[in-house]
């Protein structure tokens, strides 16, 4: 099966030369396949926002190369990118024509209703909730029927039922064959949500399989906290770096 | 970019506090900016206290010069508040009615007479250190031209004085000789009576008379020319050496349009850009939509997004400036014969201005600071462009005339006085330097837009 995206030694570097100059990402490899849901989780600085945002073209990579063989990758980026002084349906509209999508009203229509803004169609960004826009910020991510869609931290500003009506949508995408990477510091989403898990410390890849084999690396049983398996697995990558 | 520029306009539409703000702002101070050009300084208001008695007058000659026309010259020279005494001055002066009072002292006209004693006006003035400048330079003026006016009136009396004595006639003093002989006709005269009379010591001395009365007559008659010349020793004949004479009005309604162009292009344009950024759309708009390194493109090219805002901007520059010029015109003769060129000056004009504000703000990165950044650096720069040579020191004015180049505002006032008024230089130049301008500031927003984040 051929993968919808390959991730080949990617790294990241800022700052030149410079005595500030850092590695945010070294040396990262995976891929993704059609209809995989895969979370990207780790401490903060881990390097999850700059894999995010070179896969979504964002961002150009020191080495290593992506590849998207299914063409486009959708982006929800972590704060929304909207025209707050637009409406709901204008955004959607305007973003349709720039990605050429070639039904737009039928497209606009859809991603209204699967984001349960279409009665606030014609109210302007700018007053919806930090949840509404969060989900308009997902339907602009959709609107291109991408085959693989990157999310950075994509439930931060929601309550639990916006959360839970977010995952209800993303689901429904991978079910019907799209992509989904998300990163996010809650690491129940990703065991509850993702297929597989990636685990991300400062720029490396330590950890890339299902949830329950992190589970077993981190000491803890099946259907155990995820959570918890995480940090100690972190704690003991850490201490055997430190050795 | 369609669908980008039908975007920005409808945001437009809907900020029409911001709208309002960017016409009526830019317009409100470009006309001041224009009335203060072109408004020359009014009279200033001064109280005159005469206390010379009325009718005083001073002896020059056979002639007599009215003291009051001292007074007279120098009502002409203010806008003259009449006070009776100098208490009433002062209060005046300190009321603020008046920026000063001159104080005509009793007794002129015999001073003057004494050739002893110069006479001394006192001035009063009050107020803060720009006050007391201005009444200063203002009055001295005032009081040079009196001076001036008051002195050409002794001359001409003197002059009169001394053509009576060369050329003879009634003097008009009581008690002088009526029908004198004029001292130029005494050679002529002498001379006749001297050839009739024997050779020996009384002819010699009548020969001596009547060399001295020629001497005497042809230095007396210099003295006449040069006492005419004193009254106004040098003529000015003002040559431009090149271009029309633009009239302090017309030049007035060029700048009143060239801040009015650079306020709307560069606010709108560093605000567009720096929007995007705050709305965090630019990424979502500028990014490789197939992932970094891939060959797909993005939803909108760098130098599309900076050409859609640089195009707005200076679009609805253009629009404010020309609807300005054309309403002034009503007002002002302006040649319309010319408004091709008004509309090349004000389309290079708007595109170099927009070029900067893009620049801006993709450097600045948030609206705020973008509109600060784009307000507080244009009002100066501009003021500085309108600078005028020889009003500052030569080293500063050539700092002024550096910083003034690589500022497209300058160059938009050379061009749009070259296309309004005919001014030089001529209009290619300052449009070849604007599109110079306009290509470096455009390559610097392109630097600035490197990264999206």
């Amino acid at each position: 099966m051929t993968p919808v995206l390959s991730v080949s030694a990617l790294a990241k570097h800022y700052g030149g030369r410079s005595t500030s100059a850092r590695d945010a990402l070294h040396d990262v490899s995976f891929q993704i396949e059609r209809g995989e849901l895969v979370a990207v989780v780790g401490p903060n600085g881990a390097g999850k926002t700059t894999l995010l945002s070179i896969l979504a073209g964002v961002l150009a990579p020191s080495a290593g190369s992506v590849s998207a063989s299914a063409g486009k990758v959708g982006w929800v980026p972590q704060s929304p990118a909207l025209y707050s002084k637009l409406s709901v349906l204008e955004n959607l509209q305007l973003f349709a024509r720039l990605e050429r999508v070639e039904e737009p009203h039928a497209v606009v229509a859809q991603m209204l209703e699967q984001t349960g803004l279409g009665a606030r169609a014609h109210e302007p960004v700018g007053r919806l909730s930090g949840g509404n826009r969060q989900r308009m910020n997902v339907a602009l991510g959709l609107i291109a029927q991408p085959p693989m869609l990157a999310l950075d931290e994509p439930s931060v500003a929601l309550d639990p039922d916006q959360r839970e009506r977010l995952w209800e949508l993303l689901a429904a995408r991978a079910g019907a064959g799209t992509s989904v990477l998300f990163s996010t510091h809650n690491v129940s989403e990703a065991q509850r949500y993702a297929d597989r898990v990636l685990v991300l410390a400062d720029g490396r890849l330590l950890f890339d399989g299902a949830a329950p084999a992190l589970l077993a690396q981190g000491g803890e049983r099946e259907g155990g906290d995820l959570e918890r398996a995480l940090v100690r697995f972190l704690r003991e990558r850490a201490g055997q770096a430190g050795a | 970019m369609i669908s980008l520029l039908r975007k920005d306009l409808l945001i437009l539409r809907r900020s029409r506090l911001l709208v309002g703000l960017l016409v009526v702002y830019p317009v409100a101070i470009a006309l001041l900016i224009g009335f203060a050009i072109s408004r020359s300084p009014s009279r200033p208001r001064v109280a005159i206290v005469d206390e010379a008695a009325p009718g005083e007058t001073i002896k020059v000659g056979s002639q007599r010069v009215a003291v009051g026309e001292y007074a007279r010259q120098l009502f002409s020279q203010v806008q003259s508040v009449p006070a009776s005494t100098r208490a009433q001055a002062i209060a005046k002066v300190k009321s603020g009615a008046v920026i000063a009072a001159v104080v005509i002292p009793p007794g002129i006209a015999a001073r003057l007479s004494s050739d002893v004693n110069q006479v001394q006006l006192e001035v009063l003035y009050n107020g803060d250190a720009l006050e007391q400048s201005l009444a200063r330079s203002t009055l001295e003026s005032a009081l040079a031209q009196a001076n001036l006016g008051f002195s050409e009136q002794i001359q001409k009396a003197a002059g009169a004085a001394i053509g009576t004595l060369l050329s003879g006639g009634n003097l008009g003093t009581i008690g002088a000789p009526e029908d004198l002989i004029g001292l130029s006709q005494i050679p002529s005269t002498l001379g006749a009576i001297v050839k009739r009379q024997p050779r020996g010591r009384d002819r010699t001395e009548l020969e001596r008379i009547d060399a001295f009365a020629g001497f005497a007559a042809q230095n007396l008659s210099l003295a006449r020319r040069v006492l005419s010349t004193i009254s106004q020793p040098i003529r000015v004949e003002a040559v431009l050496l090149q271009g029309r004479r633009t009239p302090l009005n017309t030049f007035a309604v060029v700048v009143a349009a060239s801040v009015s162009l650079m306020f709307v292009c560069v606010l709108l344009a560093a605000g567009g850009v720096a929007l995007e950024r705050e709305e965090h759309t630019l990424a979502r708009l500028i990014r490789k939509s197939g992932g970094a390194g891939s060959a797909g493109g993005s939803l909108v090219s760098r130098e599309a997004l900076l050409a859609e805002k640089t195009l707005l901007a200076a679009g609805c520059a253009f629009a404010v400036a020309f609807a300005m010029l054309a309403g002034i015109g009503a007002f002002v003769a302006l040649d319309w014969s010319r408004v091709g060129l008004w509309l090349l000056a004000l389309a290079f004009g708007a595109v170099a201005f927009a070029a900067l504000g893009v620049a801006i703000g993709a450097l600045a990165r948030e609206v705020r600071a973008a509109s600060l950044l784009a307000f507080s650096s244009s009002l100066p720069l501009a003021l500085l462009a309108l600078v005028p040579a020889g009003s500052v020191s030569s080293g500063f004015y050539d700092a002024i005339g550096a910083v003034s180049f690589v500022f497209p505002f300058k160059a938009a006032l050379q061009a749009l006085d070259a296309a309004v008024n005919g001014a030089s230089p001529a209009i290619g130049l300052a449009l070849l330097h604007l599109a110079v301008l306009a290509a470096v500031f455009a390559a610097l927003a392109r630097v600035g837009l490197r990264s999206v984040e």
